[in-house]
C-alpha cells in the first residue's frame, strides 16, 4: 500500500516526469546563484563569505515552490476521502507524500549545490559544510512544507502566497544553524540543524493528517 | 459478500449556522436499498457524508459494518494520467479489477482523464466503485451527466450489489429505478 501510494507521488513530483513535476525548483535555485555574483560584484572574498548563506537561502525558496501543489489537489479532488474510508489514515498518506517530496527536491538541490558553489566561488571546505548543512536541514524544510500546506488546504485563494509567508519564520531556525555552521565551522551546528530537521519530520504527519481531517469537516 | 449494516439515529446535521435536518434515523441491512430523495442543497450530500464518516453529525450517531464505497461528483482519479493508470492506482490499493468492458471504458484507456467527458467520469468513478468490493454503496447523484444507457446500466449494477448483499444509499434528484428500494424525504426531517 505504501509503495503505491509512493510510486504515484514520485510520479507526480519527481523533476522531469510528465505529470506536473516540473524542473522549476531547480532551475530556480540555480539562477539565484548565477544572478547572485552580478548583483553584489565581482568582490571574491566577499562572494566566498557570503555564498554558502546565499546558497542556504536559494534552498530554502526553491522548497517553498511547489507547496501549493503537495496536498490542496488531493484534498479537492476526493483523493483524501477515498483513502478515509479505506482506512488508510491521512497520517501514513502525509509521511509517503513527505519523503516524495523531500525526494523531489532533496537530492536535486544538494547536487546543483556543486555547480552554485562553483558560481558564488567558494571552496570546497565550505562545499561540503553546505552540503552536509542541505542534507541535515532539507528534510526538516520539505516537513515545514508539508505542514504549511496541510494548514493552508481549505483556502481556496491565496493560500500559495500565504504558505510563502508562512514557512519564512518556521525556517529561521533551521537557517540559523544550517548556515550558521559555515561561519563557525564546527559540528555542533550540523548537529542541531539534524536534530531541528528530524523534530520536524517527526511531527509532520500527525501535523498534517489533523489538519487535512479538520479542513474536511469545514 | 460480508455481512453488512448501516443504522443512523437521531442524526441531526448542521452546515455553517443552518440545521438543514434533525431527527433523522435510518436503519438498512445487507441486500436494502435506500433512496434519499429532496430538493437541492437540502443535505442530501450532507446526509452521504455523515454516513459515510466523513461528516461529523451535530447530533446523533452512526453504526456501520462493513467497508464504504463512495462515488460522489469527484471521482479521485489523477487528471493528467491515462484513465488506465489512473484507476489502476485504485485497483492496486483495492486488489481487485475493475470492469472495463461493461462500463465501456477498454477503448478509454489511453485518455487523459482531464479529457473524458462528464458522463465518461461519472462511469470511471462507477468502475473505481466496483473494484472496491465495498459492502456498502453510499452514492451521491450518480446519475448525473449518465445517458439513458449509462443510466440503465447504473441501475443494474446497483441492484446486483443489492442482490449480493451489499447496501445501497442513493441520493438523487432523478428518478432512480430499482426493485424493492425504500425512499426516504429529506424534507420531511428539514427544519
Amino acid at each position: 500500500m505504501i509503495a503505491t501510494l509512493l510510486k504515484r507521488d514520485l510520479g507526480r513530483f519527481l523533476p522531469g516526469t510528465t505529470s506536473g513535476g516540473t524542473l522549476l525548483p531547480l532551475l530556480f535555485f540555480l539562477a539565484v546563484a548565477m544572478l547572485y555574483p552580478f548583483a553584489v560584484g565581482p568582490n571574491a572574498t566577499l562572494l566566498a563569505a557570503t555564498g554558502g548563506g546565499v546558497i542556504w537561502v536559494a534552498a530554502l525558496l526553491a522548497a517553498i515552490l511547489p507547496l501549493d501543489r503537495l496536498l490542496a489537489s488531493d484534498v479537492h479532488e476526493g483523493f483524501f476521502d477515498q483513502w478515509a474510508l479505506r482506512g488508510i489514515s491521512e497520517e501514513v498518506v502525509v509521511a509517503v507524500r513527505l519523503l516524495a517530496h523531500w525526494l523531489s527536491f532533496g537530492p536535486f538541490i544538494m547536487l546543483a549545490a556543486i555547480p552554485a558553489s562553483a558560481l558564488v566561488g567558494i571552496d570546497g571546505e565550505t562545499l561540503r559544510i553546505v552540503e552536509l548543512g542541505l542534507l541535515a536541514g532539507t528534510p526538516g524544510l520539505a516537513a515545514i512544507g508539508i505542514i504549511i500546506a496541510a494548514i493552508t488546504v481549505g483556502l481556496r485563494s491565496g493560500g500559495a502566497a500565504l504558505s510563502g509567508l508562512l514557512v519564512i519564520p518556521l525556517a529561521v531556525p533551521l537557517l540559523i544553524f544550517g548556515a550558521g555552521a559555515l561561519s563557525t565551522g564546527g559540528d555542533g551546528g550540523l548537529a542541531l540543524t539534524a536534530a531541528i530537521s528530524l523534530l520536524l519530520v517527526a511531527l509532520a504527519p500527525f501535523a498534517g493528517g489533523a489538519a487535512i481531517r479538520a479542513a474536511r469537516e469545514g | 459478500m460480508e455481512a453488512c449494516r448501516l443504522a443512523a439515529s437521531d442524526i441531526a446535521c448542521r452546515r455553517g449556522d443552518r440545521l438543514l435536518f434533525a431527527r433523522l434515523s435510518l436503519s438498512l441491512e445487507g441486500g436494502e436499498a435506500l433512496q434519499v430523495a429532496g430538493a437541492n442543497g437540502i443535505g442530501k450530500s450532507s446526509l452521504i457524508r455523515i454516513l459515510a464518516g466523513l461528516l461529523r453529525p451535530f447530533e446523533g450517531k452512526v453504526e456501520r459494518e462493513g467497508m464504504i464505497g463512495l462515488l460522489d461528483e469527484r471521482p479521485a482519479l489523477d487528471n493528467d494520467q491515462p484513465l488506465g493508470k489512473a484507476l489502476s492506482f485504485w485497483t492496486k490499493l483495492d486488489g481487485h479489477e475493475a470492469p472495463m468492458g461493461r462500463l465501456g471504458l477498454a477503448a478509454l484507456q489511453d485518455v487523459p482523464v482531464r479529457y473524458l467527458s462528464t458522463g465518461q467520469r461519472k462511469r470511471a468513478a462507477l468502475a473505481r466503485l466496483i473494484s472496491q468490493q465495498a459492502p456498502i454503496w453510499l452514492l451521491d447523484e450518480p446519475l448525473n451527466g449518465l445517458d439513458v444507457d449509462a443510466v440503465k446500466l447504473c441501475e443494474e449494477l446497483v441492484g446486483e450489489h443489492c442482490a449480493a448483499g451489499g447496501i445501497a444509499v442513493i441520493a438523487s434528484h432523478q428518478p432512480f429505478t430499482l426493485k424493492a428500494m425504500q425512499t426516504l424525504s429529506l424534507a420531511e426531517h428539514a427544519l
